[in-house]
C-alpha cells in the first residue's frame, strides 16, 4: 500500500520531469555531444578549435569584460549598499533604492541598449547638450559600440544586482557586533579587519562571481548594442548558429557553447556555496 | 559623522544620475522632431508603423501562454512535493536552478539543433518560445512557490479539504491556489515581463516578436526602435511594480489569524 502511494507520487512529478528532459535536458545533451562529434564519428577537434584562434580570444575578450564589469560593479554596489544600510529601514531612501534595484537588475538588452545610444550615441541628448556646451564626446560616442562601451552599459544591470545580494549581508550584521567589539576597547578599522571583513568576505566573494556569470551569459544587449562587433563567447556562438561562419562550423559552435556552460556553472556553483556559507549566520 | 553623511549622499546622486540619464534620453529621443523641436508625433505612428502591431500581439500572447503553462506545471507540482514528498525539496531546487548555468544564447543553439526534425508546427511558429520561456522561468517560479508553500499550513489545509470530503482537484483548486495568490501574483509577472522582453532566443530562432522588431527598426529609424523599446520597458517595469507594492503591503499587514 505504502509502495503504491510512492508510485502514485512520483508519477504525480512525471509531467514536470518529463517536461524539464524535453526542453532543457535534451536541448543541452544535443549541445554536449554535438561538442564532440566531427565528420568522422568522435574528436576532440571541436574543443581544440573553441579554445584556440579567434574562439579562444573570444573568451579572453568574455573574460576580461565580465571582470572588469563584476568587479566595478561590486564596489560600486557594495557601497551604494553601505549608504542605503545606514538610513532608516522604511524610510524613503531604502525603499525606493530597493524597489528600484530590483527592477533595473532586470533590465537588459534591447530597451538598454538603445537607452544608452540614446543619451551617449553620436546624436544622443547628452553628447549633444555637451557638445553646445564646447565639450565635444563624440569620440568617447564611439567607444559606446566597443568594449569600454559595453563595461559601463553592463554596470546598468550589474550594480543593482549587486545591491540585491549583498544588502541582506550587510543588514544581518548586527549593531551588536560593533558595539561588543567597541566595549573590548577595538577600533574601527579592528571591527572590519577582524569581525565585519570575515563576515562579509563570503557573500562579496559569491556575489562577485554570480555578478562574472551574469556578465559572461549576457547575449542580448552585446547584440543590440553593437551588433555583433565584438568577439564575445556568446556573439560568436550567435554567428555560428546564424550561419555567418564558414561552414562546418556548427560543432565548433556547440563546443563553445559547452565551454560557457562549465564557466557559467562553475561560477554559480561557488555563489551558491557562497551563499549558503552566510545564511548561516544571517537572520 | 556629518562628513560622512554628505559624502553618502553626493556618492549616490552621482550614481543616481548615472541610472537617470540614459532613461531621460531615451524619452527625449522618443519625442524629437524635425529640427530642435518635440513632439509626440513617434509615438503616434508607432502603431501604425509595418509590422508593430503583429509583434506586440505575438509578444502579448507569449506573455499569455508563458504564464499560463508555467503555473500549470509548477503549481502542482511544487504543491505535491511540499504534502507527500518534503525530502526532494533539494533535488527539485537543484533542477530548478539550472537554466541559470545555460546562458541563454547555449540554449538556443541546444533548441535550434534539437528540434530541427520537429514538426512545423513546434520549431517554426513561437510555440517553441513559449516552451522555452517556461524553462527560463523556472528559477524564480520555484523559489516564490516554495517559499508561499512554506508559509502556510498547506498539509493541514488539504487534509481539512479532504476529509470534508473535497476531490484533489478541489483541494488544489479552492484551497491551495487561494492561499498561494502572492506567490501566483509574483510568478505571473515575472514571467510575462521576461516574455515580453526576451530576445536572445527569439532572434537566434528566427522568431518575429516586438524586441526582434524593435532592433531590426532600429537600423532604419532610432527614434521608433526607442520608442518600441520605452513601450517594452514601461510595460514591463509597472508590472513588476505592481509586484513590489502588493508584496510588501500584504507582508506588512499582520496575517489575521482565524
Amino acid at each position: 500500500m505504502a509502495d503504491r502511494r510512492r508510485w502514485a507520487d512520483l508519477a504525480g512529478l512525471s509531467p514536470f520531469l518529463l517536461y524539464v528532459a524535453i526542453f532543457l535536458g535534451a536541448p543541452t545533451v544535443v549541445l554536449a555531444v554535438g561538442a564532440f562529434r566531427g565528420p568522422d564519428g568522435w574528436t576532440l577537434e571541436n574543443l581544440h578549435a573553441a579554445f584556440t584562434g579567434v574562439y579562444g580570444d573570444a573568451f579572453v575578450v568574455s573574460t576580461e569584460l565580465s571582470l572588469i564589469s563584476a568587479v566595478i560593479s561590486a564596489v560600486v554596489g557594495l557601497a551604494v549598499a553601505f549608504v542605503i544600510a545606514a538610513a532608516p529601514e522604511e524610510g524613503p531612501l531604502r525603499q525606493v533604492v530597493s524597489t528600484a534595484s530590483g527592477v533595473l537588475a532586470n533590465f537588459g538588452g534591447v530597451p538598454l541598449a538603445f537607452a544608452f545610444i540614446a543619451a551617449f550615441g553620436p546624436v544622443g541628448m547628452v553628447t549633444r547638450w555637451l557638445s553646445t556646451n564646447g565639450v565635444d564626446i563624440s569620440s568617447f560616442s564611439l567607444h559606446l559600440f566597443d568594449l569600454s562601451g559595453l563595461v559601463v552599459v553592463y554596470l546598468y544591470f550589474q550594480i543593482p544586482l549587486m545591491v540585491l545580494v549583498i544588502l541582506p549581508a550587510l543588514e544581518g550584521l548586527r549593531p551588536q557586533w560593533v558595539e561588543a567589539a567597541r566595549s573590548l576597547g577595538s577600533s574601527r578599522w579592528q571591527y572590519w579587519r577582524l569581525v565585519g571583513g570575515p563576515l562579509l568576505f563570503p557573500p562579496f566573494a559569491g556575489a562577485l562571481l554570480l555578478l562574472f556569470a551574469n556578465s559572461f551569459a549576457s547575449y542580448a544587449t552585446a547584440a543590440a548594442l553593437t551588433s555583433g562587433s565584438i568577439p564575445l563567447v556568446p556573439i560568436q556562438i550567435g554567428q555560428v548558429m546564424s550561419g555567418n561562419v564558414a561552414a562546418g562550423q556548427e560543432n565548433v559552435g556547440k563546443a563553445l557553447g559547452l565551454g560557457a556552460i562549465v564557466l557559467v556553472a562553475l561560477a554559480m556553483g561557488g555563489y551558491g556555496w557562497a551563499q549558503r556559507k552566510t545564511t548561516r549566520w544571517l537572520r | 559623522m556629518t562628513r560622512r553623511k554628505v559624502f553618502g549622499g553626493v556618492f549616490l546622486a552621482l550614481v543616481g544620475l548615472y541610472f537617470l540619464l540614459p532613461l531621460a534620453a531615451a524619452i527625449e529621443f522618443s519625442l524629437r522632431d524635425v529640427g530642435d523641436t518635440h513632439s509626440l508625433e513617434v509615438w503616434k505612428t508607432l502603431f501604425q508603423q509595418d509590422g508593430f502591431v503583429t509583434n506586440l500581439l505575438t509578444s502579448l500572447k507569449l506573455a499569455l501562454g508563458t504564464v499560463a503553462l508555467t503555473l500549470l506545471i509548477m503549481v502542482p507540482t511544487v504543491t505535491l512535493i511540499h504534502l507527500r514528498m518534503p525530502q526532494f525539496r533539494r533535488t527539485m531546487e537543484a533542477i530548478c536552478v539550472l537554466p541559470l548555468a545555460i546562458p541563454a544564447v547555449v540554449l538556443a543553439n541546444g533548441v535550434f539543433v534539437a528540434f530541427q526534425g520537429a514538426p512545423p508546427w513546434l520549431n517554426g511558429t513561437p510555440v517553441i518560445l513559449c516552451l522555452e520561456y517556461v524553462v527560463l522561468s523556472l528559477p524564480f517560479t520555484y523559489r516564490a512557490l516554495d517559499a508561499g508553500l512554506s508559509a502556510i499550513p498547506v498539509v493541514a489545509l488539504v487534509e481539512a479539504s479532504r476529509t470534508l470530503g473535497g476531490g484533489w482537484a478541489t483541494a488544489l483548486l479552492r484551497v491551495v491556489v487561494p492561499n498561494l495568490r502572492t506567490a501566483i501574483l509574483n510568478v505571473s509577472i515575472l514571467a510575462a515581463a521576461l516574455a515580453l522582453g526576451e530576445f536572445t532566443l527569439a532572434s537566434l530562432l528566427l522568431m518575429d516578436t516586438l524586441p526582434v522588431w524593435t532592433v531590426s527598426a532600429g537600423q532604419s529609424n532610432g527614434a521608433v526602435a526607442t520608442a518600441a523599446s520605452m513601450l517594452i520597458l514601461i510595460v514591463s517595469w509597472v508590472l513588476l511594480l505592481v509586484m513590489s507594492v502588493l508584496s510588501r503591503r500584504r507582508s506588512r499587514t499582520p496575517r489575521r489569524s482565524r
